[in-house]
């Protein structure tokens, strides 16, 4: 019971300042509830309308009512982004009828009465987009993000090929991040190796020097990369003062996935070699000799011997640099350009720049799964105690 | 050769007679295999480091460039200058931003630090239930993409009233900041003898009066480590920043993004100077503290 309470007061703080705000941004994935709180009569009317032609003139009526109280109390926007998001136009649409319905006078019915002030009032699709926007709990943002449509029999499909956004993205983050992790892995694996089969002292020092990166700014060492690659930067203005290459000629290197590609492995290398090492400096040295010794070629021994020991540091150093990866969000977007942003970026620019909140936590969703699966993983094969942090 | 990092070459080539000849391309192969092998390691250290090298010169460049000019090559002393450490040093907005990283960075890593060593005591203890699942939940902050923390912060902090506050910014970064204390205080722990706490409690020593007179010094490097990492993750943290932050909490990474994204000045190079110098520094803080520990040298993270 004493070690539940010295633990509690972490959970409870991780619970509410981390996990409370990660479950209400996925509760945005599929549930809004804006234009049903905005237009709660017009919602309740539209839910009994069979869909066909246009609903009675109580929708019409409600809508009026609902729309002057929703620009007196500036609810408007939220409410008329959403429904703008399932049809574009709308946004304009609702603006403009509440703002002239103030000046405009009953031609007898509600539905003349908006007719007068945009002919889309009379349109079958406008209400259909207002009630699919004004559905509380909707898979629709789910759908976006997969690049998936409701076909217009009802079923559902993907989109044409040339619209397709985000699953072009989503094969992106897997493979840069595929990538980045084979590539660690090649280049960490002698480095770790090297480091665990050195005399106690260079061992230390070396591993020191994989821990400087390490605990370097990550802004530091993007920094670096972009004085490194870019343009006018130290490789090519060397490659150009040794005449390698002719000064108009000078490579793109950074801004594009080149960038990204040697940015983030730089970045989560250290990930790599520090769980290397650790396995690495537990396999009894004399191994590969009794091996060779036996008449084994040394490839064969580090084949058959050697590399097989290491088999749990390749994975635990892998699925690490792996998780960190397909997450990634600082380096891309610093150094990535437009042809190196991965799904990160996305889900970013929804909730700055497009408004468009349901679709980045759908995103969001998508990747916290991804993640979740993989970081299970871990924590059972690896053990998230065996963690290394130096 | 027999310098060679892996004992195994020397014995090989020693038992397969040389005179042979079919041992002497075997002989050739392996001597190659190691110098490749040492080649592959020299170059992927290279990576690692010379970006990090790399900027210390050019941020006494005298010109705005972000290359070695021809003057600084030929070591003229016009062509290097500390001018952009002056402009550093007297630009008053790096100033408010250092300010503003050093409050949010203390202040969350108090909080992580004291949460999380309770946690990481609770965690070791045998009676502890549910571990596996506690301490995943409670390591999270670390592998979860950090813009889905941040939008998630952002979102729900912004509804609270926390949005572009200094709080807002201390609770979240002390979340990020926990699971590194809780990762070393654990592994510290781990080499921790309770048995020097029976002791106590049999010379009568009470619960608290244990905890602070002999578990506390014992695990301290462990504790001061945690804390350094803490320090550390929230000093460079700038997504959460990004979102959650206003013009008032502009942290030093925050500045630097900014910098970065508009127009990179060879300022930043001259700040990225200090920063490594920091880095170098707590690393040798957390060396230090390691060989301090109670636990043998190598267990600790």
């Amino acid at each position: 019971m004493g070690a539940l309470a010295l633990v509690l007061p972490l959970l409870a703080f991780v619970t509410l300042s981390f996990v409370v705000p990660l479950a209400t941004l996925l509760s945005k994935s599929a549930y809004q509830p804006e234009v049903s709180e905005v237009f709660p009569e017009t919602m309740h009317v539209l839910a009994r309308w069979n869909g066909e032609g246009l609903p009675p003139e109580a929708a019409f009526a409600a809508m009026a009512g609902e729309l002057a109280k929703a620009l007196d109390e500036r609810a408007l926007p939220r409410a008329s982004g959403a429904i703008n998001r399932v049809q574009g136009g709308m946004r304009g649409v609702l603006n403009l009828t509440a703002r002239r319905l103030a000046r405009t006078d009953f031609a007898g019915t509600w539905r003349e009465t908006l007719a007068g002030i945009s002919g889309d009032w009379l349109q079958p699709r406008t209400w259909l987009a207002i009630r699919e926007a004004g559905a509380p709990f909707t898979l629709r943002h789910y759908l976006q993000a997969l690049d998936l449509e409701r076909k217009e029999d009802g079923s559902i499909g993907f989109r044409p090929e040339d619209s397709r956004v985000y699953t072009p993205l989503m094969w992106r983050t897997l493979l840069v991040s595929l990538g980045v992790t084979l590539l660690c892995l090649l280049i960490g694996y002698p480095i770790a190796c090297m480091i665990a089969n050195s005399p106690p002292k260079r061992s230390r020092l070396l591993l020191l020097l994989v821990l400087v990166p390490f605990w370097t700014s990550l802004l530091v060492r993007t920094t670096a990369w972009i004085v490194l690659l870019q343009r006018q930067g130290v490789i090519n203005g060397l490659l150009v003062g040794l005449g390698i290459l002719p000064d108009d000629a000078r490579l793109q290197m950074i801004y594009n996935m080149t960038g990204t590609f040697v940015a983030m492995t730089h970045v989560l290398l250290p990930f790599m070699v520090l769980p290397l090492y650790s396995v690495m400096r537990s396999i009894p040295p004399s191994h590969m000799p009794a091996a060779v010794s036996l008449g084994a070629s040394p490839l064969k021994a580090f084949r058959r011997v050697y590399l097989p020991q290491t088999l749990p540091g390749i994975g635990a150093g892998s699925l690490l640099v792996f998780i960190l990866a397909i997450g990634y969000y600082i380096t891309p977007a610093l150094v990535g350009g437009r042809t190196g942003e991965l799904i990160s970026s996305q889900i970013a620019y929804h909730v700055q720049t497009s408004l468009n909140w349901g679709l980045a936590a759908a995103l969001s969703s998508i990747l916290l799964v991804a993640v979740t699966v993989l970081y299970l993983i871990y924590s059972r094969v690896v053990g998230i105690e065996r963690m290394r942090l130096g | 050769m027999r310098s060679a990092p892996s004992a195994g070459k020397s014995l090989g080539s020693e038992g397969i007679p040389p005179s042979t000849k079919a041992a002497a391309p075997s002989f050739l192969g392996r001597r190659l295999g190691r110098y490749g092998f040492n080649a592959l390691c020299v170059a992927g250290f290279v990576f690692l480091l010379a970006p990090i090298l790399v900027i210390v010169p050019l941020s006494f460049n005298a010109e705005p460039y972000f290359t070695f000019t021809e003057g600084m090559l030929r070591l003229d002393p016009d062509a290097w200058s500390l001018r952009w450490y002056n402009a550093v040093l007297n630009d008053e907005a790096w100033g408010r931003a250092l300010v503003n990283s050093l409050l949010i960075g203390v202040a969350s890593t108090i909080l992580a630090t004291a949460l999380g060593t309770l946690a990481a005591l609770g965690l070791a203890s045998p009676s502890m239930p549910g571990r596996s699942l506690v301490t995943a939940v409670l390591i999270s902050p670390m592998i979860t993409p950090i813009v889905i923390v941040a939008v998630g912060v952002f979102f729900f902090y912004s509804g609270l009233g926390l949005g572009q506050t200094h709080a807002g910014l201390i609770l979240a970064h002390a979340a990020l900041g926990a699971p590194f204390v809780v990762i070393t205080v654990t592994a510290t722990l781990a080499g921790f003898d309770r048995t020097v706490l029976r002791a106590a409690a049999s010379l009568g020593a009470g619960p608290m009066r244990r905890f602070f007179r002999i578990q506390l010094p014992i695990i301290s490097p462990g504790v001061f480590s945690g804390g350094l990492f803490a320090f550390a993750a929230s000093f460079d943290e700038v997504v959460v920043v990004l979102f959650l932050g206003g013009l008032e909490q502009r942290t030093i990474p925050r500045q630097m993004w900014a910098g970065i994204r508009e127009q990179i000045s060879p300022a930043i190079l001259a700040l990225a100077v200090f920063l490594i110098a920091f880095a170098v520094l707590a690393l040798l803080t957390v060396e230090w503290l390691r060989t301090r520990s109670a636990s043998a040298p190598r267990s600790a993270g």
